[in-house]
């Protein structure tokens, strides 16, 4: 069934009188009559174990291992930094949903685009910008990827085709749309991908982008990682739909596609069709991946108004474990594993190490840069 | 030499930089096939076909965001913001976006592109149709703003803001648009960040923008009837700002005169009053004035929006009570 499908089963049930299932995302999400934190757990979907035998070259299962471990080790070394009081303003972690910045970082060409929201680190660095960068601008630090005047919430690195985090969403889907234009007007096959959470999807920009990249075909691709919560209120309270992006998909004239996004070949599959399709002229895609982020929305949130049983289910749900045994189930060795994430902890103390001995940014360079000569000069 | 209107002088700038540049593309709504509502860009679809000319859906979001996007992977784009009240529904994008990405990334993204936008009252159209929002524009870092009063300035200051790596806003005035004068033949290309002295006079300097120039060349001429000799400055560009124009022009006159169709609280004239009592204080034999719309939206009836937007009468008669 199709998500439209899936819906009008739910509400000829619902006239029916019965009591649609509440525990799996293909039902209802929230219930607005509920207190507050006091909703039914959405839980994951099962493992489709059919995906250990997927056509993707072990080569690339490898760089989605190692980039799931990348990201996740980062995340938890910054969260470690923000305890120590080390990590400067806000952070909104990527914890618990790597698969889907793995895969997609896995499959991009180095001179596809890529846009990301405040949750950008994974998608940072799964473009191949350096670790000593980011968690340098974590810091506040003069090495950092923007010099110390970005922060968390805007990394970007024009050189790996990351072109930026956006911290107001839904901006950044238009904009991709105009990466997308600017490929297909110089005559080059590149690919804009745009990256946002499921809160996204209600804000007119969404909408805007939608229609927009539809009308002219433009080769974009939009990733909605549907975690469940806008912040700090369940996804399903406040949209008039269940699957946030995938039930807007056919407005536009999209497919509707979700996906286990909690499992990196599953995004593969369905990111690696999504972006030949843009690649040879068949217009944009959207798609919906499920996941879960393993703490609150920013530093400052515990989460506390998740049901315990659904961030517990989630966690056991871990895409990084999964991972971890299907490799092995494939005929990987633990020891290779092992040996990916021993590396990917070194460079994680050594950029660590890197980031704290790192200048603190120089004042001078609160004026630089507001114009494109240099300065910020706005007047003789 | 020919004789243009300030609306055909937009189609000839974006032409001259279109032919130039590869590069350029408009892209707005109607501005294709109906050539603009205010008839703008007619002719050019037909010119530069419809890869480099394009109709959009109303979305101010999706336009100036595909635009962004565009001109920071390689591209000029000239986006069209039909009114420019319409700026409200995509400032997000302007301000936050647009403006900042260069900042905010070190120097890592540039994004050279122009808006334009239909701005200014006089046509009746009420309080949603009608506003100078030029001042909103100027108030942000990282954006250049500019407002031409004639044609030729037109032209040659849409060239410049095309040919800048900077973004810059555009604001054409909806009631200038029938007004006519010479424009040179041949490529023109302004200079953003000057102003112009329009009118050299003795007695006191009256700065104006757009469809407050020609009033204020008007009074100057009705002035001069009665023995006063009012120096004119055209200011051109708010961002970047000729101050040295301005302020040399204080220095001989010592009396200056803002005329501002924004609406009193920070319209622009505030930043350079602000500018002439910093620097130019001893120079100065009188209060400065502001002529500003008052603090009000713009009423629709006719004789109700002459009232409150600057009049030839009412700067004739501010400066006169001025000069006291």
């Amino acid at each position: 069934m199709n998500p439209l499908e899936r819906l009008r089963a739910r509400r000829a049930a619902e006239d029916a009188g019965e009591d649609p299932s509440m525990t799996t995302p293909e039902a209802a999400m929230g219930r607005m009559d509920k207190p507050y934190g006091a909703h039914d757990p959405t839980l994951p979907p099962p493992v489709d174990s059919t995906l250990d035998q997927a056509p993707i070259p072990l080569e690339h299962r490898l760089r989605m291992y190692e980039l799931q471990q990348e990201i996740r080790q980062v995340e938890t070394q910054l969260h470690r930094l923000f305890v120590m009081g080390l990590v400067q303003g806000t952070s909104h972690l990527y914890t618990g949903m790597e698969a889907t910045a793995a895969a997609f970082g896995t499959l991009l060409r180095s001179d596809d685009y890529s846009f990301a929201t405040y949750r950008g680190h994974g998608h940072t660095l799964a473009r191949g910008a350096s670790m000593k960068g980011l968690i340098g601008e974590m810091l506040g630090r003069e090495s950092g990827l923007l010099g110390g005047k970005g922060g968390s919430m805007h990394l970007t690195s024009v050189e790996h085709g990351m072109l930026g985090s956006y911290a107001i969403i839904g901006a950044h889907l238009c904009i991709a749309n105009g990466a997308a234009w600017s490929a297909r007007y110089r005559g080059t096959d590149q690919v804009a991908v745009a990256f946002f959470g499921d809160g996204t999807t209600n804000i007119g920009a969404f909408h805007e982008a939608l229609n927009f990249a539809a009308v002219y075909d433009l080769p974009v691709v939009f990733v909605c990682e549907n975690n469940l919560y806008m912040e700090y209120t369940p996804i399903g309270q406040i949209t008039a739909v269940e699957h946030p992006a995938a039930d807007r998909a056919p407005a536009y004239g999209l497919e509707s596609i979700v996906v286990d996004g909690n499992d990196a070949d599953a995004v593969y599959l369905t990111a690696r069709d999504a972006l030949e399709k843009a690649r040879s002229g068949g217009g944009p895609s959207l798609i919906e991946t499920l996941t879960y982020r393993h703490g609150g929305h920013s530093r400052a949130d515990p989460g506390t108004y998740r049901p315990s049983a659904e961030v517990e289910a989630w966690k056991d749900r871990d895409p990084i474990p999964l991972y971890h045994q299907r490799l092995l189930r494939i005929g990987v060795d633990e020891s290779t594993l092992t040996g990916i994430q021993t590396s990917v902890a070194e460079r994680v103390d050594e950029a660590t190490e890197d980031a704290k001995a790192a200048a603190k940014p120089d004042p001078s360079v609160i004026f630089t840069d507001v114009y494109a000569d240099g300065g910020y000069q706005w007047r003789n | 030499m020919a004789e243009l209107s300030y609306r055909e002088a937009v189609a000839r700038g974006i032409a001259q930089e279109m032919d130039r540049d590869e590069r350029v593309f408009l892209i707005g709504e109607d501005v294709a096939g109906a050539g603009g509502v205010f008839k703008t860009t007619v002719g050019l679809l037909d010119r530069f076909g419809p890869r480099r000319v394009v109709d959009t859906p109303i979305s101010e979001q999706a336009i100036l965001g595909a635009a962004m996007g565009a001109a920071m992977t390689g591209l000029r784009p000239i986006a069209e913001i039909m009114f420019s009240d319409f700026f409200a529904v995509a400032w997000d994008i302007v301000v936050n976006e647009i403006a900042k990405a260069r900042y905010m990334t070190n120097g890592q993204v540039e994004v050279p592109l122009v808006i334009r936008s239909a701005n200014g009252g006089g046509a009746r159209f009420g309080a949603q149709h009608s506003q100078s929002v030029e001042n909103w524009a100027m108030a942000v870092p990282g954006l250049k703003v500019v407002a031409p009063s004639t044609p030729a300035d037109v032209v040659g200051l849409l060239a410049a803001s095309v040919r800048d790596p900077d973004p810059v806003l555009f604001f054409e005035h909806k009631s200038l648009y029938a007004s006519k004068a010479e424009v040179p033949d041949g490529e023109i290309l302004d200079e953003l960040g000057t102003a112009k002295i329009v009118r050299p006079g003795a007695d006191l300097t009256i700065v104006a923008l757009a469809l407050m120039v020609p009033r204020a060349l008007e009074a100057a001429e009705i002035l001069a009837g009665e023995g006063i000799d009012a120096e004119v400055i055209d200011v051109r560009s708010l961002i970047p700002l000729d101050t040295a124009t301005i302020l040399g022009s204080v220095e001989k006159t010592s009396r200056l005169f803002t005329v501002e169709e924004n609406p009193r609280v920070l319209g622009w004239g505030a930043e350079i009053v602000s500018i002439a009592v910093d620097e130019a204080f001893w120079h100065l034999d009188a209060p400065i004035v502001r002529i500003t719309t008052p603090h009000v939206p713009l009423p629709s009836s006719g004789g109700l929006e002459d009232e409150t937007i600057p009049s030839v009468e009412r700067i004739v008669a501010e400066v006169k009570k001025g000069l006291v």
